[in-house]
């Protein structure tokens, strides 16, 4: 068998393919948490709470009302989207003004809330999605036997995010969004509604934050705290990738899954530490991210 | 000003005679560790604005050195703080030289991000006990001959540190040093373009804050006779900044007025309201960013002074 550092081969595929499903969670939020600090200048830490709210908003839909998973791929984002808006209207949108310190302490505290909430209800034991009948079963790779669900997780994200760096970077609306972030006020002077488009920014960002909730409810443990460990290690990713860049985001994303799954094989022990050491690394060569400009 | 002394020397008579008055000593102390942790983080976001999200990890980790010298190493309890100092002191220098190369929410984060790396080190080190922690930690003796072990003896020992630390930080931000934290919060760009070297003063201050807050954790874990992963974890790093922001960043006594409101909620309502105390505390967040910025204290001042300058 072909092993390198000492460990089998498979066993280093397979590491890698979680560490490219977690990659792929990652991409997914620091894409939405970049959309929303580009237009807003808002780091939404309350990011993490709506990724949580998405997988719970898909288990309950499943459990109260019988919506199944393609269903709940659409709602659940809608849902938590609204719930962010909301937020948006009531709070956020009396900051803008202000040290952006302030938007950060303030969606500290929404997510608390959320958190609270949540546990309040359902306790901190995780619950378990069932995998949609269409994706489960394995297919054999030859080298490694991977199980439909996760290859449909890194696809399905992959194509979202393309989406999104699509729409913002090729489409008017995205080019309308990219104006708005260099001078809202000489937009606005155009006749477009900057309010509202800042208002649907912030909805989107959630609910990208949401899809990836639903996407992982069914290989991870749907629980109250999921979302809090996780946005730490996103917004390491964004600083890695350079906050506000589209691509340094999803790029950054992906290869930090994949490093973290090597880490696994190789040193176990530092593979929760890995994406914060390469952080400070990156700080210390170059202060604004790999993909920033500063 | 006359109101100003009147209001200290109404406090430091309520603090002297708080364990005669058969207020709970240790809770008492462990309010003052507290409230000198929020002290030290006041330092950085009340006078330079540099919120730092993760103070956690000196407070924590400087309870566990503290402890694990003293508890297993058989070291005394000077030496055990001062040691705890001085990690607290190393660890602020080295994230500190990192997170100092980016301002504002940047900071924030970065500073966030290497308080998790501390703590999965706590988790994952064999001396801190991991998930368990580190327990009956004895408080020995003060420079070896004056025992801890009665409650008001160590209030009374804390209360004295807390009196020190308290005056220490006045001094800072009135030295000149402290003037030119007060210049970098106001205008970064101008400082620089003064001469000043802004990273070194930023980096000088994180340091002093964390070694306080170093200070901070060391003796509480004495108190309280044990240090666990919660002293170093996320939710101390947010309940800190919520004490600054509640009572009044950038004022003396505010995150001393918000350390005794927090720590109280908190031991009034964990029994009664479950997880609803989380819920609680991220409504006062929330409260405090979007009706009083300048806190309990700041609010009071700002009316006392009548339109004058903010203190």
């Amino acid at each position: 068998m072909t092993t390198v550092f000492g460990v089998p081969l498979p066993a280093i595929l397979g590491q890698l393919t979680l560490g490219l499903v977690n990659g792929s969670f990652y991409a997914l939020l620091s894409l939405g948490l970049a959309v929303i600090f580009g237009l807003l200048g808002i780091v939404n830490f309350a990011h993490g709470a709506f990724y949580m709210l998405g997988a719970f908003a898909a288990y309950i839909g499943l459990q109260a009302f019988g919506i199944n998973y393609w269903f709940a791929l659409l709602l659940a984002p809608m849902a938590v989207a609204l719930l962010g808006i909301g937020v948006e209207r009531l709070c956020l949108r009396h900051l803008y003004r202000l040290d952006p310190l302030y938007g950060l302490l303030l969606t500290f505290g929404i997510a608390l809330i959320a958190e609270g909430v949540m546990r309040d209800q359902f306790g901190v034991s995780g619950k378990s999605y069932p995998v949609p009948e269409l994706l489960r079963g394995v297919v054999d790779l030859g080298f490694m036997v991977l199980p439909i669900y996760r290859a449909w997780v890194v696809i399905a994200s992959l194509v979202v995010c393309a989406a999104t760096w699509f729409l913002i970077e090729r489409t008017r609306l995205g080019a309308t969004l990219r104006a708005a972030t260099e001078n809202a006020q000489l937009v606005q002077a155009f006749g477009i509604n900057v309010p509202i488009i800042v208002m649907g920014t912030y909805g989107a960002g959630v609910a990208l934050a949401a899809l990836a909730g639903v996407l992982a409810a069914p290989v991870v443990q749907v629980s109250p705290l999921m979302g809090s460990s996780l946005v730490i290690v996103v917004f390491a990713v964004v600083v890695i990738g350079g906050m506000g860049s589209i691509v340094g985001a999803i790029v950054s994303g992906l290869s930090l899954g994949l490093i973290e799954g090597f880490t696994k094989v190789i040193y176990p022990e530092a593979s929760n530490i890995v994406v914060f050491v390469i952080m400070a690394l990156v700080l210390v060569w170059r202060p604004a991210g790999l993909f920033g400009k500063e | 000003m006359r109101a100003r002394i009147a209001v200290y020397v109404v406090l430091g008579i309520a603090a002297l005679s708080a364990p005669l008055l058969g207020i709970y000593p240790v809770f008492m102390t462990q309010l003052l560790c507290f409230a000198m942790f929020a002290c030290a983080f006041n330092l950085l976001l009340g006078y330079t604005k540099m919120l730092s999200f993760g103070h956690a990890a000196y407070f924590g980790s400087s309870a566990y050195v503290t402890g694990w010298l003293v508890a297993v190493h058989g070291w005394g309890t000077t030496a055990g703080i001062l040691a705890g100092i001085a990690v607290a002191m190393l660890l602020g220098l080295i994230i500190g030289a990192i997170a100092v190369r980016r301002q504002g929410i940047y900071f924030a984060m970065i500073t966030l991000a290497l308080s998790q790396l501390v703590f999965f080190v706590c988790l994952q080190s064999d001396f801190t006990g991991g998930e368990n922690g580190l327990q009956s930690i004895p408080r020995g003796r003060l420079l070896g001959f004056i025992s801890l072990d009665r409650d008001a003896a160590m209030y009374y020992f804390v209360l004295a540190v807390f009196v020190a630390v308290f005056l220490f930080i006045r001094r800072i931000v009135r030295s000149p040093f402290g003037h030119v934290l007060e210049a970098i919060k106001e205008n970064e760009a101008r400082a620089i373009s003064l001469g000043y070297k802004v990273d070194r003063y930023k980096l000088v201050a994180f340091v002093l804050s964390a070694s306080i807050a170093g200070l901070a954790g060391s003796l509480k874990a004495l108190t309280l006779s044990f240090a666990t992963l919660s002293d170093v974890s996320q939710e101390a790093s947010g309940e800190v900044i919520l004490m600054t922001l509640l009572g009044g960043s950038g004022t003396f006594l505010g995150p001393v007025v918000g350390a005794g409101i927090v720590l109280t909620l908190q031991q009034y309502l964990s029994e009664r309201v479950g997880a609803w105390v989380t819920v609680i505390i991220g409504t006062i967040f929330v409260i405090c960013v979007m009706l009083f910025r300048r806190g309990i204290v700041g609010e009071i001042q700002a009316r006392f002074s009548k339109g004058g300058s903010a203190p």
